[in-house]
């Protein structure tokens, strides 16, 4: 009975969070151009987005930008992460306190400030400042990622392969980097993920003439949505669970069954 | 490890100074001056008249509610989880991650396909011979959009502190002659604070400066603080202003941190 319970509420909260990604999907089959009407099953929209050349270019500016910025924040943050771990605790605990600043502040304080920023320094507003700020609030999540597993470091490991002859570059790539490489992933991931679904900071710093998925999808809002929209998020959404299913089932317990034997 | 890495930090530290402390420095400036360039109170003042002072209020008061609703919803199902099985971690994880795949502007718009008058929720409530729900274009669907988007971070921070109790220390409290409830109120729910003070910062942050969800749930006669902030940097032009309101927005945020480092030392509940 209570287990019943317990199973009810989780489908419920579960019902919540999936309902509108079913709507959505339902939306990229419907033959009616407007969403609240059903006009029959149809898969013209996944034929006319791959002739979409507006949304395809936002779909190609959306996946630059994930990449690099999450590309560039992991290195940036992995470097961060092994220099922090041998600074003085005071120094730690301040930068580390700057690290949180993007994450704990307002997104829309964070948009307007480099908006600011921007203007400041003259830049011209495009491609590169939707880097420079996706980069910026990617690295506190490799950082984040990254953190736990520095600690949990034996130093006796890297000071051994320095003894046994290693160079120090070596010593961290043989013996620190492949410890810290779950979390390094799991940053870059998280950071990927957070650029592709960012739409508040790169409202304040894209400029006119560029577009991601999120900023096109704001400016059709008060014409109505674009059904190829639907289609293509549908994809991306399918794409991404069949990839993580796969990633989740095979390197997942492959990493698991290695740090066990590590901690025996 | 060497001091010889104490440099590695450089870029990253040029980094935060010149994208984060910066930037920052430039709202205070931007908020604390006219267009002149003259020193004035006059923006953060401004939060003071009748039309700010209503979109803070009801900013405020839909955030509360929002994260007072999230907090309620979540902490029974993150216990629910944790009691699952150990392996099941990154899977768990994994589902609360996998909606923000789907672009969130979009997830937020199906909740108008769901909500409208004759919408799919309305529909199935006609079959069920059960009144109609219309909250479509008011407060709630704005509570309801913001329900729906930072869920996920209430769950995990909660799930992971839950996940990370010693069953040992359940089964003492057990053995000592404490009930379900005496468990509860005196063992799992102290033990859950860093990962509820955590939780509640990453709803009610987002959700009391969101200007997006209004817009989309909230028709556009609904203005929170973050519209207004909004309208001044892309509609009005009014940087100094807008810059002036955001530090009133920040004073709510740094209250916010404050409470989460008092009360989460070690960063025990920060997931992600």
């Amino acid at each position: 009975m209570k287990s019943t319970a317990k199973n009810i509420y989780t489908a419920l909260i579960f019902l919540f969070l999936y309902a509108p990604i079913a709507t959505l999907m339902v939306l990229s089959f419907n033959a009616s151009k407007t969403r609240s009407k059903w006009g029959g099953f149809t898969f013209k929209w996944y034929s006319s987005l791959f002739r979409n050349d507006e949304i395809l270019e936002a779909l190609g500016n959306t996946l630059l930008i994930a990449f690099v910025s999450a590309l560039v924040a992991t290195v940036i943050g992995t470097i961060a992460c092994v220099a922090m771990n041998s600074m003085k605790r005071r120094s730690r605990t301040v930068l580390m306190g700057i690290t949180n600043i993007p994450m704990l502040n307002a997104e829309i304080v964070t948009g307007i400030s480099l908006m600011l920023l921007f203007i400041s320094m003259g830049l011209r507003f495009g491609l590169g400042t939707i880097l420079l700020s996706h980069i910026t609030f990617n690295i506190p999540y490799v950082i984040l990622s990254i953190m736990p597993r520095m600690k949990q470091l034996n130093p006796s490991t890297y000071e051994a392969a320095l003894d046994l002859g290693a160079s120090h570059t070596t010593a961290f790539f043989k013996v620190v980097f492949p410890d810290l490489l779950p979390g390094i992933l799991s940053g870059f991931l998280m950071a990927f993920t957070m650029s592709l679904d960012d739409f508040i900071i790169t409202h304040f710093t894209k400029g006119a003439g560029i577009d991601t998925l999120s900023t096109k999808i704001y400016t059709e809002v008060k014409k109505g949505i674009k059904p190829e929209m639907y289609a293509l998020s549908t994809l991306i959404f399918v794409t991404v669970l069949i990839l993580l299913l796969l990633v989740n089932m095979a390197p997942a317990k492959k990493f698991r069954d290695v740090s066990e034997r590590r901690k025996s | 490890m060497t001091s010889k890495n104490k440099w590695l930090s450089t870029p990253y530290v040029l980094w935060s100074v010149m994208f984060i402390i910066i930037p920052l420095g430039m709202i205070f400036y931007y908020g604390l001056t006219d267009k002149t360039g003259a020193f004035t109170l006059d923006n953060i003042t401004a939060i003071a008249t009748a039309e700010h002072a209503k979109a803070l209020w009801l900013s405020l008061l839909l955030s509360l509610i929002s994260t007072l609703i999230c907090f309620l919803l979540a902490y029974p199902l993150a216990m629910i989880l944790s009691n699952m099985k150990v392996n099941q971690h990154s899977f768990i994880i994994l589902i609360f991650i996998l909606p923000m795949w789907m672009n969130f502007l979009l997830r937020t718009l199906a909740w108008q396909t769901l909500l409208e008058k004759s919408g799919v929720i309305n529909s199935v409530l006609n079959l069920l011979h059960l009144p109609n729900i219309n909250i479509i274009n008011t407060p709630y669907a704005i509570i309801l959009g913001m329900v729906y988007n930072f869920l996920p971070f209430m769950v995990l921070p909660l799930y992971n502190v839950l996940s990370k109790i010693d069953e040992n220390v359940l089964d003492a409290s057990k053995d000592l002659g404490a009930g379900n409830v005496y468990t509860f109120v005196r063992i799992i729910l102290p033990l859950s604070i860093p990962g509820i003070i955590s939780g509640i910062t990453m709803v009610f942050v987002p959700a009391l400066t969101t200007f997006v969800i209004s817009t989309l749930l909230g028709g556009s006669k609904i203005l929170l603080i973050g519209n207004v902030i909004e309208q001044e940097f892309t509609q009005a032009s009014n940087w100094h202003l807008g810059s002036g309101l955001s530090i009133v927005l920040m004073i709510f945020i740094i209250l916010n941190m404050i409470a989460s480092a008092v009360f989460d030392k070690d960063g025990e509940g920060a997931t992600l």
